[in-house]
């Protein structure tokens, strides 16, 4: 039966990576970094790959990885959720790692040996919009070398290495250096997006076969971003909360007025709702089985929508100071409103289930 | 330790000695709640064995397989959910011994009387008295939504014993006979048509002091007991994928493709994701509870269902297009219990408009999550030191 629950040593992991973020990534130093030209922040990267190893979770431990799970990359990304940590971990350890976890051959374990420790930073060149099992755009193959350009592309300005899907069906690696990455200025500050011309940039084929990695990747990238979108939504919930107990107006704390407790309880319901649904992705995408794919598109079909609703409640209950610029909410807006067109918007993921679950459109 | 083996030992020797296929129902539900497996985590000697609370799906799964009867949990909901847990933690050992078992095998049916006309949402507000004469209280009032009081040979009470102190504190619990003089059950009929509920008029009824739960004056503390396990009950359902209301309009759908449209689609995909949404979230506060981290989901749970059943039933009488216009029956019905998925779309529109008020209103659970989980401050209490009898009413 799915495990909906968390494990005693997932908490203790969660607290571990609590204690980093809380150290090491603040609020007005996130904020500070969207506007100093590196939005990443390279230094809690090292600390989360280098220091606890995460990069590594989903990657066997003969690759050098920790052969862990979903589960545990999930409570991961609830945390990075909660803090907009600016790393790449959801499009490197988790997308472009699952990418090279669908292929064979010693192409892909170099690379996943290099991702799993952190010290290479991959991105897999798709749209951050792409919902899994829809069509993608590629570029040009030719004797050995990519041509073309893609748009998009989350994390790119971070990457060394970037996996790219090709008119031929194969997926090919290519070394960041070696092609134009060109930032775009994106709606989430802490996890931009960029366009990355391709003119002869010289490739190492990595499978024939893109299209079953890519889906694969983009599945987990789906479900996975859910606890994202949880570990967000649960910060907007709690530090609204928090400043409703102490904002007082017609000397009383607003918190205490029904208006608002009752649009608070409602945001605390959708959060508890959506702690159920990513944990069951979660664990179907750990334990694998027929039930992964309803799994995957209920939870970012339900996310997606809390997340921003939370984010949302959270601006317009602080009221003005939630319209500034030093105070964090728009963060957590911003990184919100793009994760929910982020692998799928919610719609696509309720399209992908009229099928999944046989309740075709007219 | 009672652990799973010995239940299951302890259940084949029950059906060994009462086959299920050659004993009276009420014979085999009797030797059932004598061998403590009625509801196992009860102690001793009152149909339990003081075994893990989780250990009962364990005997049900032996007996269903076998064949025995069961109590029909559901025509004995208010008896099993509400009343048994408040005897249990403040009845005394003569009204356990007395009530439990026949409650338990059905033989006696419960009822609830505590909302009243003029007490709903404020139930502590209540105006039903109880007045002390010799070692009997005499009983006068009215209450309102008694489910099964016509049924019912038990009620669990609340009445005011002290109108001279605040609402909360001049309130004592008892046990009525539904069979005394002086109470009159009077059906209520619907916005469905049927009388599922009733009213009940209680003049001059003699309640000996014998039947008193808990403490004069405490029977707001006791009623607490009995209004959480009512709302343990009302969200504590397991459920299959489809399981709830969205599994008839799904089947419709399915089956029906004549009566689908592009807008009717995104809604039931929609609801469709919500209801399968709230059966992982009761799934999840099963599992916790069974590794015994009880969370506060379970205060979320009936707002959810409430609202989904509300907009799932609504959603499928649009569906039905011009079967949408017509009812099943109004016929004026008194039905044994509440089935919400096996009438029709029509009927499962109007009833559902009730479990956003049965139970607690949304508005008060949304309160209670609120105050209670969020810690958010309370909602003013005007009404606090004033006693009772000075209450605008």
């Amino acid at each position: 039966m799915t495990d909906l629950l968390y494990s005693e040593e997932e908490e203790a992991l969660r607290a571990a990576v609590r204690d980093l973020l809380t150290d090491h990534c603040d609020a007005p130093g996130v904020i500070a970094r969207t506007e100093s030209g590196t939005a990443h922040d390279p230094a809690l990267w090292k600390a989360l790959s280098d220091g606890m190893g995460l990069a590594g979770l989903l990657v066997p431990e003969s690759l050098g990885g920790q052969g862990a799970s979903h589960r545990e990359v999930a409570v991961v990304l609830e945390e990075l959720g909660r803090a907009v940590a600016p790393v790449p971990y959801l499009t490197s350890a988790v997308v472009a790692t699952e990418a090279l976890l669908a292929c064979e051959g010693e192409a892909a374990a170099q690379l996943l040996t290099g991702l799993a420790s952190g010290r290479t930073i991959g991105v897999l060149a798709v749209s951050f919009a792409t919902a899994p099992g829809v069509v993608f755009k590629a570029v040009r193959h030719e004797n050995g070398s990519l041509h073309g350009e893609l748009t998009g592309i989350a994390d790119a300005a971070a990457a060394d290495v970037l996996l790219v899907p090709a008119e031929d069906g194969a997926l090919y690696a290519v070394n960041a250096d070696a092609v134009t990455i060109t930032p775009q200025v994106s709606l989430d500050l802490t996890r931009p997006v960029a366009k990355v011309t391709f003119d002869g940039a010289r490739a190492l084929l990595v499978t024939s076969d893109a299209s079953a990695a890519v889906r694969r990747a983009l599945r987990a990238g789906a479900g996975l971003l859910s606890s994202e979108q949880l570990g967000l939504a649960d910060w907007s919930l709690t530090e609204t909360v928090r400043y409703l107990k102490e904002r007082k107006q017609f000397n009383r704390p607003v918190g205490g007025f029904q208006a608002l407790k009752h649009r608070l309880a409602q945001l605390w319901l959708e959060v508890v709702n959506t702690r159920a649904a990513a944990r069951n992705a979660a664990d179907a995408l750990a334990t694998g089985g027929e039930d992964v794919d309803v799994a995957v598109a209920v939870a970012q079909a339900y996310a997606a929508p809390v997340a921003v609703h939370a984010a949302e409640e959270a601006l317009q209950l602080h009221a003005g100071i939630g319209m500034t610029w030093e105070h964090p909410v728009h963060l957590y807006l911003k990184r919100a409103k793009a994760d929910s067109i982020a692998y799928g918007t919610a719609g696509a993921h309720r399209e992908a289930l009229a099928k999944l679950v046989d309740l075709q459109a007219p | 330790m009672t652990d799973s083996a010995e239940l299951r030992r302890r259940t084949q020797e029950l059906l060994a000695a009462h086959p299920p296929a050659t004993t009276e129902r009420v014979d085999f539900l009797k030797a059932r709640f004598d061998a403590g497996l009625a509801w196992v985590h009860y102690p001793e000697g009152l149909g339990g064995l003081g075994a893990p609370r989780t250990l009962q799906a364990v005997v049900d799964a032996e007996l269903e397989a076998a064949g025995a009867p069961d109590n029909d949990p559901r025509r004995i909901g208010i008896g099993l959910g509400m009343a048994a847990p408040t005897i249990l933690r403040y009845g005394t050992e003569e009204q356990q011994q007395r009530y439990l078992r026949p409650l338990w095998t059905g033989e006696e049916v419960w009822c609830q009387l505590f909302s009243e006309p003029g007490a709903g949402s404020d139930l502590a507000a209540l105006g039903t008295r109880a007045v002390r004469e010799g070692d009997d209280w005499v009983v006068n009032g009215q209450k309102v939504w008694t489910s099964s009081a016509h049924l019912a040979r038990w009620a669990i009470l609340i009445a005011r014993t002290d109108p001279d102190v605040p609402k909360h504190a001049g309130i004592t619990y008892f046990i009525c006979d539904m069979t005394d003089p002086g109470v009159e059950v009077r059906p209520l009929r619907q916005i469905t048509g049927e009388a599922e509920f009733n009213e009940v008029f209680l003049t001059d009824v003699r309640v000996p002091d014998s039947q008193r739960l808990g403490e004069v004056g405490d029977g707001w503390r006791v009623a607490q007991t009995t209004l959480n396990n009512e709302r343990v009950a009302i969200g504590g359902m397991r459920l299959p994928r489809e399981g709830g209301m969205i599994g008839p309009v799904s089947k419709t759908w399915r089956e029906r493709p004549e009566l689908r449209t592009h807008d009717l689609h995104q809604r039931l995909l929609k609801l469709w994701v919500e209801a399968e949404v709230a059966r992982l979230t009761g799934e999840r506060l099963r599992q916790q509870l069974a590794v015994g981290q009880p969370g506060p989901e379970g205060a979320g749970m009936k707002l959810a269902f409430a609202r989904l059943n509300q907009e799932i039933s609504g959603l499928e009488v649009e569906l039905l297009g011009e079967e949408g216009l017509l009812y099943e029956d109004w016929t004026m019905r008194r039905p044994e219990l509440v089935d919400f998925t096996g009438r029709d779309a029509g009927y499962r529109y109007l009833r559902s408009k009730g479990n956003s008020i049965e139970g607690g209103t949304s508005e008060i659970l949304l309160n209670i999550v609120a105050e209670r989980v969020l810690g958010l401050p309370s909602e003013p209490r005007t009404d606090k030191d004033v006693a009772w009898k000075d209450l605008a009413r």
